[in-house]
């Protein structure tokens, strides 16, 4: 195998090389076709009526005469279910989120009626033109009041606001009576994803295929059938979703809309296409939600740094309805399984609530709960360095696993494959040199900013399989991942696969695959994803899979291709297939070779030459791929942020950033580079800028992108990279996933190095996102508290 | 969301703008289209008519006459930070116009269009009020001249009558021997401030104008600066700055929350350590 990989990596094409993207060529000349490129013939715009209030009781929806037949209400999706996202969890609470609102709203955005006319203008012009009767209902929009017994609740039903609670404990008593025991409360701000495109669908009807076509900005359009055919009751074969060029997933395009089965249901009502593109506005109000959390966590430690354990209470705010697939639970739970990080500790209690409150479901984003956890335990454990008088970074070493733990069955028993976590440590900090920071930090800055080191660490899990999603109960369990590789007449290679890529390079990184399996130039592999009827099933984007899941689906379906290429061109060298050999997309034996081209042409062209005992299958392959062992591959990173704050104007600076990383081996380290930049500019929205605040009756209040800030260019600084790889032990090629870890560690190691600079005036950021506001706040109480202690 | 129907016009004129915009209360001024866009968007303005203004010669004019800089209302950002139009302020308008927004947005929005929109966090608001600029208004009938002051009444309220539209902006030059200081605090580049102050201080006639932007309310012209300075306005007005009293200034501006009064406190300090 090893042979192999050396040889097409010196072609520059396999596994390794650092490839330009296939797709760019088309995507940055213009040509992508996205959803809202797509004109129909006959096709109209829906605009939707949205709930103006959190939490209402719907007592009329007065349309109209003269609309009469261009607006639908939930009276009219006769046979249309809600969207049922239930997990297995034991206690777990199941909400119904009808597709369009039938008694009650239960958040701003919510959907009441859907209103059809030739442009998008004018079926605003009829959205405008609808009256609701409402009775405003008293809102919850607190996680934390929404637990209180006397909360209104979302779903009366329930009797509380409770979608989940968990418990996990191991001997948390040991832990109590360490000499060091810091306490806080810590909360991630509620965010919302921003893709540049949003979702938009276009929903037609085939009548000769009998088939409605869903054409959608999805990352996991297999999943997206699923859920159509459940809430429409439909035969799955009747369905086709179609996810074309989109504009970035992170999350917020693995999920089923109401507004794709109101558009599936419209459609077939009307007879002609019809289409929905979400603008930016409900996007922010409506859509794509994320993050929010709450921790009240306790670390115990020995003077020496050592952890003793960690107790702990999060809060998710889980918003009125649980998302399909992921359900409502799944970011609260993860952070029970995933708080410890990639630290050894005897003793841990983790009690997670997932809560319902008035606003827009929490949906999962890139790194999930683990930008959370990574937050919380970071922050913390730079209070373990101070109660211990270390260098934080120290406190790390001292309880990272060590690679002569490898592989290390953790607290939450989650299974860490391989990896050197202190030397991915102790190399950002080489980077960044910290005694001479800390000797800059001493004599201090001449414009009065305060300089600041940050660190933080974490280890992901990713690409896991049937064994831990099985435990979860949702509506979507990843089994085998399957790939088809086809060999087209001329020699060309076709490769389907069910996940989907919309930005992560897929078409590049497959194709590096398929030829690191059969030595075909890269120009020569069509990735073909993205559609249903042309793709097998697959869970699609999520967990940072693809690369592990499709990259080993692609190579196991080309490996088994290139054993039928492989007999066919012995049989055509009169060569025992013993004797030959698959390699720079020829079959060489002893007396010659023969090209993929010409194999090709004579299972397709020339069938006459070929034996008579060849294989039926042909040059056609679909083969399914799991690790070894499914339990995730483990990428980790460590992060260091330079910051200077200013006190007064409470801005942050970010001057040097650093992250070593260890991906396993990887498929392209452009690529890779290219993950961990976009990671690392949306981690800085969330330690700096990215927040959806809302007001006391649970209206959001950023719904424009002049008050939901995002970091550009000037705000995102080129990080310095370091790549370590440690091969992942269960899975082909070793590729770990990293598409998400980008993500994970900015927020805790900006807020960290902000405390650090601050932490002479006395303040401390214990929120994110790390607003002017909030650190002059907290500098301006910190100099209270000194005058009043003084 | 998209804009609720509107017919458009586009003269090439000032007085078939005035008619237009005096024979239809639902008509609507349009320059540069930078806050009216988002607004048609959001359908928060539902004009039955806009009036793009753009098209008009005089409106883009930019003169020298006398003291002072007359600058038509339809004068960009940019034709300003690249030095298009002639500059009586030493420098200051310019490197005020190229820390507007981002150039895309400098492209297209005139200074008439953002004192008219009067966003109390707009530069051009505060800085224009500092350098004791007049507006002058015009309508079919009458015209008539304002300062700054008077022209911004309150956050996005200016006293522009009905048929009214702003065709230039006067701009006294700036006296030899002034300071100007000019800081703003933004979230990120291009963002909105939500601290801003303009100073033009001159030590030698011991006068100073200074204008407190980014507040709920119209930005605060301080009525009597040289309270800030101990009772005058001399050559030491640095060292002799008294943040007490700027402290009780902007209370009485109504900025209440201790935070944003320090913000705004820091950002108005630091304008007068710069201004040079
Ligand atoms: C992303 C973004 C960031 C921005 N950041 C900043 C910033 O940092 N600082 C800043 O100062 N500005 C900023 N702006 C605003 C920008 O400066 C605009 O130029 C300004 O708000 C409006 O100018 P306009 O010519 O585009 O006016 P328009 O949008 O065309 O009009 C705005 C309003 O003024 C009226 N109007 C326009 N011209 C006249 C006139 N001559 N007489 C009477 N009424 C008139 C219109 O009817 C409308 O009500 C930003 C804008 C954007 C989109």
């Amino acid at each position: 195998m090893h042979g192999r990989i050396d040889q097409h990596q010196a072609s520059g094409q396999g596994v390794g090389a650092r490839l330009p993207r296939k797709e760019d060529d088309r995507l940055m000349r213009g040509r992508g076709q996205y959803v809202a490129d797509i004109r129909l013939a006959g096709m109209q715009d829906v605009a939707f009526v949205r709930s103006p209030l959190a939490h209402a009781r719907i007592r009329g929806i007065h349309v109209p005469e003269a609309y009469r037949d261009r607006v639908f209400t939930a009276a009219d999706l006769v046979g249309v279910n809600p969207i049922r996202a239930v997990s297995g969890l034991p206690g777990f609470k199941i909400s119904e989120q009808p597709v369009l609102a039938t008694d009650k709203v239960r958040q701003v955005g919510e959907l009441i009626a859907m209103c059809v006319a030739p442009t998008r203008a004018e079926a605003e012009d009829i959205a405008a033109a609808v009256v609701l009767d409402l009775e405003e209902l008293p809102a919850v929009h607190d996680m934390l009041q929404a637990r209180a017994p006397d909360a209104p609740l979302v779903h009366e039903h329930w009797g509380d606001n409770i979608f989940l609670e968990t418990n996990f404990e191991v001997d948390i008593s040991a832990a109590l009576d360490a000499p060091i025991k810091v306490s806080r409360e810590i909360t991630t701000a509620r965010q919302c994803m921003a893709p540049l495109e949003g979702r938009g669908v276009v929903a037609s009807f085939d009548h000769r295929l009998d088939q409605l076509v869903v054409t959608t900005s999805a990352q996991m359009p297999h999943i997206n059938r699923n859920g159509l055919a459940e809430c429409l009751g439909m035969d799955q074969g009747r369905i086709r979703v179609i996810s074309p060029d989109v504009g970035g997933g992170f999350g917020h395009k693995g999920i089923l809309l109401p507004e794709e089965v109101c558009l599936s249901w419209l459609t077939m009502r009307l007879g002609h296409p019809v289409r929905w593109i979400e603008d930016r506005r409900e996007h922010l109000i409506a859509s794509a939600n994320c993050r929010e959390h709450h921790y009240k966590i306790t670390l115990y430690a020995d003077r020496d740094g050592k952890l003793r354990g960690i107790d702990c209470e999060a809060t998710v705010d889980s918003g009125a309805y649980s998302s399909y697939p992921f359900s409502a639970c799944l970011e609260a739970a993860q952070v029970a399984s995933i708080l410890p990080g990639p630290y050894v500790m005897p003793a841990y209690r983790c009690r997670t609530f997932s809560v319902a409150t008035n606003k827009c479901p929490i949906l999962p984003y890139r790194g999930v709960a683990r930008t959370g956890v990574c937050f919380a335990l970071e922050l913390m454990l730079d209070l373990v360095a101070a109660e211990a008088g270390l260098e934080p970074s120290e406190v790390r070493l001292r309880n990272l696993v060590q690679p002569d733990q490898m592989p290390f069955d953790n607290i939450t028993n989650k299974h860490f494959d391989s990896g050197d976590y202190p030397e991915a440590m102790r190399r950002a900090l080489e980077a960044i040199d910290v005694e001479a920071l800390r000797a800059r930090q001493r004599r201090g800055e001449p414009d009065g900013r305060r300089i600041g080191l940050g660190v933080s660490i974490y280890c992901e899990q990713a690409a896991h399989g049937t064994s831990v999603y099985s435990g979860w109960g949702i509506p979507m369990v990843p089994g085998h991942e399957q790939a088809t590789a086809r060999l087209t007449p001329d020699g060309g290679l076709e490769l389907r696969v069910g996940v989907h890529s919309h930005g992560q390079s897929m078409e590049t990184t497959l194709a590096q695959v398929a030829h690191e399996m059969l030595g075909i130039d890269v120009g020569n592999v069509r990735i073909i994803l993205g559609d249903t009827a042309m793709t097998p099933y697959s869970t699609g984007t999520w967990g940072s899979r693809c690369a592990v899941m499709a990259g080993g689906a692609v190579a196991t379906a080309c490996g088994d291709l290139g054993d039928r290429i492989k007999r066919i061109g012995a049989k055509l060298l009169q060569q025992d297939v013993a004797d030959v050999e698959l390699i720079d997309a020829e079959v060489r034996g002893p007396n010659g070779s023969v090209t993929l081209r010409e194999i090709a042409h004579t299972w397709y062209r020339r069938p006459q030459d070929l034996p008579k005992d060849v294989d039926p299958g042909g040059l056609d392959v679909t083969s399914g791929y799991k690790p070894q062992r499914d339990s995730g591959t483990f990428s980790y990173a460590a992060h260091a942020a330079v910051v200077a704050v200013d006190p007064d104007l409470g801005a942050v600076e970010i001057l040097d950033y650093v992250i070593v990383e260890d991906g396993g081996v990887l498929i392209n380290p452009m690529v890779v580079d290219g993950q961990i930049f976009g990671g690392l500019a949306q981690g800085i929205g969330t330690a700096l800028y990215e927040e959806m605040p809302f007001d006391g009756a649970g209206q959001p209040l950023a719904t424009t992108f002049a008050d939901y800030l995002l970091p550009g260019p000037t705000e995102v600084p080129a990080p310095r990279l370091d790549h370590m790889e440690t091969p992942a032990p269960y899975t082909r090629f070793g590729v770990k996933g990293i598409g998400e870890g980008g993500a994970i560690a900015p927020p805790a190691a900006i807020a960290n190095a902000v405390n650090d600079a601050l932490r002479r005036c006395g303040a401390e950021l214990m929120r994110s996102p790390i607003t002017p506001h909030r650190v002059v706040e907290a500098v301006i109480a910190a100099q209270g508290a000194g005058r009043a202690a003084a | 969301m998209k804009p609720a129907p509107f017919d458009y016009a586009r003269p090439r004129d000032l007085s078939s703008a005035l008619s237009l915009l005096g024979g239809n209360a639902g008509a609507k001024v349009m320059a540069g289209g930078q806050s009216l866009g988002p607004m048609l968007i959001l359908r928060l303005a539902q004009p039955e008519q806009i009036v793009d203004i753009t098209a008009i010669d005089e409106l883009k004019q930019a003169e020298i006459s006398g003291d002072e800089l007359v600058l038509g209302a339809c004068v960009t950002h940019a034709d300003i930070e690249d030095g298009r139009v002639p500059d009586v302020s030493a420098g200051a308008m310019r490197s005020v116009a190229a820390n507007i927004a981002y150039r895309a947005v400098r492209n297209r929005g005139t200074i008439g269009g953002s004192l008219s929109h009067a966003d109390p966090a707009a530069d051009w608001v505060s800085v224009l009020a500092a350098l004791g600029a007049r507006v002058t208004l015009r309508s079919v009938s009458a015209s008539r001249q304002v300062s700054l002051s008077e022209f911004i009444v309150g956050a996005l309220q200016s006293c522009l009558q009905p048929g009214e539209l702003v065709a230039a902006i006067h701009i006294p030059k700036r006296s030899a021997t002034a300071h100007w200081g000019y800081v703003k605090a933004c979230r990120k580049t291009g963002e909105f401030a939500h601290g801003q102050c303009a100073a033009l201080i001159d030590p030698d006639v011991g006068s100073a104008r200074i204008v407190i932007g980014a507040l709920d309310a119209a930005p605060v012209l301080i009525a009597k600066p040289a309270e800030l300075f101990g009772g005058r306005v001399d050559a030491d007005y640095k060292t002799r700055f008294d943040p007490r009293v700027a402290d009780r200034l902007l209370n009485e501006a109504g900025v209440t929350d201790a935070v944003h009064r320090h913000i705004h406190l820091t950002v108005l300090k630091r304008a007068l350590q710069e201004a040079a």
